[in-house]
């Protein structure tokens, strides 16, 4: 009777079942892109109006002790989107992750269809990433104009870099959200995770200033290392051994945390 | 359509122990028929109706769905089943069309397509006039019909519904429930979980009694209703602590006596006769009724006590 049957042992390719769920976060977005517009668009830019443009304007130091970057905006621009990349991917698998498991339920509605947990966290985490080219990609675009970019293509790399960062984050964050119980733990995530290292992961500040012990945390976390690639790329100034390092660590956390994504949820909705 | 053998399901409880919530049942489902999962809160009904939905694996036993195994052809499954949870999965910020026409589309059905089924679906439930409504704006009544009209948007083989009319008002219900006879005449096999007797008796054609996780009883409701009670009860109500010792006084005027909180239950085929005989007896209920067995007084034999505390 039904249109579209599945054979026994079948089930549908991830094509298939991310394909499926299209219309639905289409409609999420429809419905969603206007906010998301002043929470991942107005508010970086103000950081870069406060911090690079005006607090910038009283740091005065060599290229060489800002990376080879000329202005202080043009230093913190790249690490202030990698991080903005970092916060919105933390921030559309936290509650919108908690909300399709415990408050509108939407995961265990689609889970009584053909559509498997595989399916519905691809899908979940396309959209992130669509999310985040385009928020990283007019971050770009505007900032262009400040002349804060080196090269044509070097921003044009960054902004797949940007996008990897904040999905290795969106990944971790996603089987992270579907494992805990309430949206208590998120304060975790925010206080002890998000903000210390949008703080200390060289985004303000070359992480040299932070001591060899300090420098070496930050390097273990993959912030930095989307900080430091993004910027390498944007300065022109690449050391292609140390960007292996750093797109190494960043495909290598997201493809951790997207298989630890899919685990989380498969025991979080099988009972 | 299902078929189950020593079926069974357990779960650990946080403190690491194992729960059991279905303890080895047996059950077979044929086409077209309306079949009911009658019992209390945790007797082991909407385990049963995760398992056969494929979506909890089986933990012991054999179970299949249209022929298939949920182990392993859970995607197959699915795609033909329609399942109307006990809890509204709705998307509250989409419109009611919307609902339907994304539901349907995680079935792979054609764009036009779903469109015109949802159409028909909303014809179907009485929700024309709302289809741009939001659902956060619609009643629990209207809510529930959308559950279901989002249910049938891939024209299942074997409809689930997880306690349909709980918490709806009774014209709500009845609704409901003349829309559910409707599928039911078009030969849609529907399995139905509840703990309303008078639901059960309504609308199922075979049914079995859950408690505690085993089935206690099975049959068509008359035929339960003949084999575990009288065709008649007294239901007696007396002075708020009167009641033991009154039940010992007439406790010979019909097959069984039932002690309530607040009611003596007399089983007979003559009820009339048995509120005459407790008059001659001069005792003087408070007030009294003579009515039909229902399924609740199978449930109460069966199991001691009653279905909706």
């Amino acid at each position: 009777m039904a249109v579209s049957t599945i054979a026994p042992g079948g089930r549908l390719t991830t094509t298939e079942g991310v394909a499926r769920l299209f219309d639905y976060w289409l409609t999420v977005y429809k419905r969603t892109w206007k906010g998301s517009i002043v929470s991942s668009f107005l508010s970086p830019l103000f950081y870069v109006l406060a911090m690079g443009v005006l607090l910038g304007g009283f740091v005065h130091v060599s290229p060489a002790r800002l990376d080879g970057a000329t202005s202080y905006l043009q230093f913190i621009v790249p690490g202030l989107i990698a991080a903005q990349a970092m916060t919105t991917g933390v921030g559309e698998t936290t509650y919108p992750v908690m909300g399709a498991i415990k408050w509108h339920k939407s995961f265990f509605a689609q889970l009584a269809t053909p559509l498997e947990v595989r399916d519905l966290t691809n899908a979940m985490l396309l959209f992130v990433m669509c999310r985040l080219a385009l928020t990283c990609g007019v971050y770009f675009l505007v900032m262009a104009p400040f002349g804060v970019f080196e090269s044509w293509w070097g921003p044009i790399l960054a902004w797949f870099v940007t996008i990897l960062t904040g999905m290795s984050f969106a990944t971790l964050t996603f089987a992270y959200s579907a494992h805990i119980k309430g949206p208590e733990s998120f304060g975790l995530i925010f206080r002890l995770g998000l903000i210390p290292l949008f703080l200390f992961s060289g985004a303000f500040f070359p992480i040299t200033n932070l001591g060899t012990f300090g420098e070496w945390v930050a390097r273990c976390t993959p912030l930095w290392h989307g900080v430091n690639l993004t910027r390498m790329l944007c300065l022109d100034n690449v050391v292609w051994s140390t960007a292996a390092i750093n797109l190494f660590i960043l495909v290598a956390v997201t493809v951790v945390g997207w298989w630890l994504a899919i685990r989380s949820l498969g025991a979080r909705v099988r009972s | 359509m299902i078929h189950a053998r020593d079926l069974r399901k357990s779960f650990s409880s946080k403190s690491g122990e194992i729960v059991e919530a279905v303890k080895g049942i047996d059950l077979d489902v044929r086409r077209g028929e309306a079949f009911g999962f009658l019992g209390p809160n945790g007797a082991g009904k909407s385990s049963t109706m995760r398992m056969i939905a494929a979506v909890s694996p089986v933990s012991g036993g054999e179970l299949r769905i249209l022929g298939m195994d949920p182990a392993t052809d859970g995607p197959a499954i699915r795609s033909r089943l329609g399942v109307c949870p006990q809890d509204d999965t709705l998307d509250v910020e989409l419109n009611v069309f919307d609902n339907l026409y994304i539901y349907g589309r995680y079935f792979g059905i054609p764009k036009a397509e779903v469109r015109e089924r949802a159409e028909e679906l909303l014809e179907f439930v009485q929700l024309t006039e709302k289809r741009a409504a939001k659902v956060e704006d619609l009643s629990g009544g209207m809510k529930r019909r959308l559950t279901i009209a989002r249910s049938l948007i891939n024209r299942p083989d074997l409809l689930l519904l997880d306690e349909p009319t709980t918490g709806l008002d009774p014209q709500a219900r009845h609704v409901l429930w003349d829309r559910l006879f409707r599928l039911k005449q078009q030969g849609v096999t529907l399995v139905i979980t509840t703990h309303y007797m008078d639901e059960a008796e309504q609308l199922c054609d075979r049914l079995v009694v859950m408690d505690r996780g085993v089935i206690a009883a099975e049959g068509s409701p008359l035929e339960l209703i003949r084999q575990h009670s009288t065709r008649e009860v007294a239901e007696l109500r007396f002075p708020v602590g009167d009641h033991d010792a009154t039940a010992e006084k007439i406790a010979d005027l019909g097959e069984r006596v039932e002690v309530l909180p607040d009611r003596i239950l007399v089983y007979s085929d003559d009820g009339e006769h048995v509120l005459a005989k407790v008059h001659e007896r001069g005792l003087d209920p408070i007030a009294t009724l003579v009515r039909r067995s229902t399924l609740e007084d199978v449930f109460l034999r069966l199991t001691g006590r009653t279905l909706v505390d």
